[in-house]
């Protein structure tokens, strides 16, 4: 297994920008086309900007994507793209993050595409935890194919296929991911642009898989469908910033505060007393196990989406595939030498006939 | 060379099928006569528990490195271990070697070796009257005759009066053998087929040290158990070699003649496809990246290629069809020679990635090992029938090139085909085998590396493009006029930051185009590029003028050819032609079709050549099809040509 903390930063594989970078070196030259009012234009607009940051040469950055209003975003970033088939997009850039260590993979999907079509690619992609960098647009609905709900949606969603009402249960994608195994796990809001950085930060020093879950309003198809995260009159009692090493907190003045009940061991949200301060609990993203944090996913309201954790949820070191495939290609040369064609094509059982 | 007594058709130039020729020439060791024969057709048939598989594997390795030329068919049920005893269970192995120059497995076996009653029931109707069957009598017993419905015992009740029957106890002569290792029964009674391997060994005069070598090393961890095993082969041997039952034994010459000068192996299909594989990676200077699920008949690729990662080959086992195909996609965008192997079902599912490495124009892989349709149909059997869904198989005009290896060892040269054609044109390209190729095995003589083509490729490195305003730019739809391939250039190239995707790219710089001329214009430029392709002519084999011509593709090659000897040595012309290139077809091939009064067309499926080849040249090819899981027989195909050439 490798010590994955001797190791060098897996990013350091990556060639860094001979020039200063700035957001328009991430700008490509092609017109944006979402729907005036998306928040996809948020979020390029973040990724663009943090782009720089990084200092990496940008011909080793990719951007892999599904199918979806969201995938349409590699074409506007000035990186190396790939616009793929619906779902496919972990298992192509799989096979380029693999095959190619010194480029920084990132993926951009959207719920219907990562969590309905392609949900088998991303749960493998994340036990996996191949390095890769999973930007997961949830706007809960299916816009591109103009409106139909969504695995995201919340249930009795009415809709164009749903009139009477959307009949099964959603997904929460962060549980989803922490079941999956992952090793980062963080979710943000696309109008957050701070947070949003922050997160996209946090995940690009990870190795490894890391999931970003973004929040993203359509304003065609589901418009406000996160308002109550947004709305600053609501947000302070409805966003729960997690953030390490700090007690989880929240509403106006940190009111509210989140706590373990000893006897079910489940997380509940208490108003926070002199009594209950020192049992409020303090976000642990690096803890050795997934418990914790997957309590914490479990926290908000799927239909009214009050109590929703944002930040990351979940950051540890695991071994990472890209890493121990390359490793067993170096033992095999140790152990055999370098593959010799001639030797290969004779094997160990031949006859020769002369003339 | 020995003279022989053989048929004419022999005679003529070795053909397959017919009476075996044989020359007594007694002699003196054991005071035994041994008789010359210029081939045999072994088949050994057993429980899938009994081992017969790597028997024959090992009877075939001594024959090879005897130097004879040889032909093998495994047969053997999905299941792993089907119960004991049943029809169903019944595995086998049929190995043709011959003094001379031979093309198929053979049709009919001179010699049975029955491990248990349903062995026996299961082949009787293939063996022909007079022809030898070994049986293991300890397993005929009420119960397991009862299983198979025997209601007497077949070896008293006359109904084997017409064949030269062999009855041995073959598991009271194993555990007899081994009673000095302190083994259970049951341990040494597993030991019963290299018992029947020495014993055939001692009977065709077969070299041993390979096997006993082998059994060590395969063993080596449980060095009681190897030595019980060589102890069995040995005890075979001289169970042949003492008793009065076996009064002759029988000498196959090597076939120095059939072979060229040089170094030989023995070799599978899906070995050879490996090698051509790992070969196609070297000469190209690309490394290998191999996306793959299991599936029969092809996952002994993904088990070879992983084996090899000093050569730099990465195997991913993916999560499913779809994910493996999309990681090599992923991988052939990385500048790497992207590989995925799979069958029938697994194309189906591959389907929509093989349409996106249509429009992305990147090289790669899909190898398909043919088996028994539709749905999961027979996944251990040999079928063509996936060739129009090779051809046709997807949505839109997604023209894929379709290269087909015709021998198990033509599996190596028809991969590094394969790899040029994608390397070239950019294009996903299929290497369609079959279950037949995959398994079966014969003698391939072991390539110089020096003769290898050489594969290198060039990526793109700087624009390719001025703009008006003098601006240089790279455009990644810009054609190479000849071969009308678009540039490879692979992410970590500066300045040629590109973005390509599935929906329709603008001619040219790539970006997305709606532009209805636009689309007319690239579909037609992407089948004028597979259409382009440069194959070689389609070379016809008719010494004597003939007026029927017998068309085929991939594994049918030796069944044809041998029936099609048989055909001349019986004085009636006929001329054979066979395609490797499915798409596009050789530049001549209508020509040459037309130059016939009759083409006739055998294919394991219901004429998917023939409807290919209709279509497109107006011929009135006469299709010949079987789809029962083998492949043909010599003597019934030479008999629907015959009746067709005199039609």
């Amino acid at each position: 297994m490798t010590e994955v903390t001797d190791a060098p930063h897996l990013l350091s594989l990556v060639p860094k920008a001979e020039a200063k970078q700035s957001m328009k070196d991430f700008k490509s030259d092609q017109e944006v086309r979402w729907c005036p009012g998306c928040g996809d234009y948020a979020v390029l607009a973040a990724v663009q900007g943090f782009m720089p940051e990084l200092g990496l040469a940008k011909e080793n950055i990719v951007f892999v994507s599904g199918i979806g209003c969201s995938s349409r975003f590699p074409y506007y970033m000035n990186t190396y793209g790939m616009h793929s088939t619906h779902g496919r997009a972990p298992a192509i850039a799989t096979g380029l993050a693999t095959s190619r260590r010194d480029l920084s993979v990132w993926v951009v999907t959207g719920d219907g595409d990562a969590l309905s079509i392609g949900g088998n690619h991303l749960i493998h992609a994340l036990r996996r935890n191949v390095n890769l960098k999973i930007l997961l647009f949830n706007n809960r609905i299916y816009g591109l194919t103009k409106g139909q709900y969504s695995p995201t949606s919340e249930v009795g969603k009415i809709t164009k296929s749903t009139p009477m009402g959307s009949l099964d249960a959603p997904f929460n994608p962060v549980s989803l991911a922490l079941g999956a195994e992952a090793t980062f796990v963080a979710r943000t809001v696309d109008s957050d642009r701070k947070h949003l950085t922050e997160v996209l930060r946090a995940a690009a020093d990870h190795q490894g898989t890391a999931l970003v879950e973004i929040y993203q309003n359509c304003n065609i198809f589901n418009d406000g469908a996160f308002e109550v995260l947004k709305d600053n009159a609501q947000a302070q009692e409805a966003v729960i910033r997690l953030e390490h090493g700090q007690p989880i907190r929240f509403g106006t003045d940190g009111h509210k505060g989140v706590v373990r009940d000893h006897g079910t061991g489940e997380l509940e949200v208490v108003d926070v007393t002199p009594e209950n301060e020192s049992r409020i609990l303090v976000h642990d993203a690096h803890g050795a196990g997934p418990t914790t944090a997957f309590a914490l996913s479990r926290l908000a309201d799927p239909h009214t989406l009050h109590q929703t954790p944002i930040g990351v949820f979940r950051s540890v070191e695991r071994p990472v595939y890209d890493t121990l495939m390359a490793e067993q290609l170096d033992q095999a040369v140790d152990a055999k030498g370098k593959g010799d064609l001639s030797t290969l094509l004779a094997g160990s059982d031949t006859w020769t006939v002369v003339g | 060379m020995t003279s022989q007594v053989s048929s004419p058709a022999e005679q003529a130039d070795g053909a397959e099928g017919a009476v075996v020729g044989e020359q007594r020439t007694p002699r003196a060791p054991g005071g035994k006569e041994v008789r010359r024969l210029d081939r045999v057709i072994i088949r050994f048939a057993g429980d899938s528990g009994d081992g017969m598989q790597l028997t024959g594997d090992r009877f075939t390795s001594e024959t090879a490195s005897f130097g004879n030329d040889l032909s093998t068919l495994p047969n053997f049920p999905a299941e792993i271990r089907a119960p004991a005893g049943t029809l169903p269970g019944v595995s086998s192995f049929q190995l043709h070697f011959a003094d001379h120059d031979i093309l198929t497995p053979g049709d009919a076996p001179n010699v049975l070796v029955a491990m248990n009653p349903a062995a026996l029931k299961a082949n009787i109707a293939d063996v022909p009257r007079g022809a030898e069957i070994i049986i293991n009598t300890d397993e005929f017993t009420k119960r397991p005759m009862a299983k198979v419905g025997y209601e007497t015992s077949p070896l008293e009740d006359g109904s084997l009066g017409a064949y030269n029957i062999h009855p041995v106890p073959l598991t009271t002569l194993t555990v007899e053998a081994l009673k000095d290792f302190g083994l259970s029964r049951k341990e040494a009674e597993r030991s019963k087929n290299m018992f029947a391997l020495g014993l055939l060994s001692w009977m065709y005069h077969r070299p041993t040290e390979g096997t006993e070598n082998f059994l060590r090393q395969k063993f080596a961890k449980k060095p009681d158990i190897a030595e019980a095993n060589v102890a069995a082969f040995r005890a075979g041997w001289n169970f042949g070699e003492t008793t009065e039952d076996f009064a002759v034994s029988y000498e196959v010459a090597p076939a120095t003649r059939a072979f060229p000068t040089g170094t030989y192996r023995n070799i599978s299909g899906n070995l050879a496809l490996s090698y051509g594989l790992i070969t196609a990676s070297r000469q190209a200077d690309l490394p290998l990246y191999l996306g793959s699920y299991p599936i029969t008949p092809a996952s002994d690729i993904l088990h070879e290629l992983s084996k090899h990662k000093n050569f730099g080959v990465r195997t991913f086992q993916a999560e499913d069809e779809i994910a493996g195909i999309g990681a090599a996609l992923g991988a052939a965008f990385g500048g790497a020679l992207g590989v995925t192997t799979t069958s029938g079902p697994g194309v189906a599912l591959k389907s929509e990635t093989i349409g996106l490495a249509v429009s992305l124009e990147l090289p790669l892989l899909i190898v398909d090992i043919q088996r028994g349709g539709p749905s999961t149909g027979l996944p251990t059997k040999t079928e063509q029938a996936d060739l129009l869904q090779a051809m046709y198989g997807r949505n839109g005009e997604a023209p894929v090139p379709i290269v087909a290896p015709r021998t198990p060892a033509d599996c190596f040269d028809a991969a590094i085909d394969a790899a040029r054609i994608a390397l070239t044109y950019r294009t996903p390209v299929f290497l369609l085998s079959d279950g037949y190729l995959a398994n079966g095995s014969e003698p391939w003589r072991i390539p110089d590396v020096a003769d290898l083509p050489d594969l290198k490729v060039q990526f793109a490195s700087g624009p390719n493009q001025r703009l008006a305003d003098g601006t240089e730019v790279f455009w990644p739809f810009k054609r190479d006029p000849q071969t009308l391939a678009r540039p490879w250039a692979v992410p970590g190239t500066p300045g040629l930051e590109h973005r390509i995707g599935g929906i329709e790219k603008q001619d040219g710089t790539g970006n997305i185009s709606y532009d209805p001329a636009n689309h007319d214009f690239m579909v037609r430029t992407r089948q004028a590029k597979i259409d382009g392709i440069r194959v070689p002519d389609l070379d016809v084999d008719d010494p004597d003028g003939a007026r029927t011509l017998v068309l085929g593709w991939g594994s049918t090659y030796g069944p044809i050819t041998a029936a099609v000897r048989r055909l001349r040595a019986a004085a009636t012309p006929v001329a054979q032609a066979h395609l490797r290139h499915l798409n596009p077809f050789p530049r001549n091939l209508g020509e040459v079709l037309k130059r016939y009064d009759k083409v006739v067309v055998p294919e394991m499926n219901l004429g998917q050549l023939a409807t290919l080849i209709r279509a497109k040249y107006l011929v009135d090819a006469q299709s010949y099809t079987q789809v029962n899981g083998m492949p043909f027989k010599a003597e019934q195909l030479a008999k629907v040509l015959e009746e067709a050439i005199n039609d």
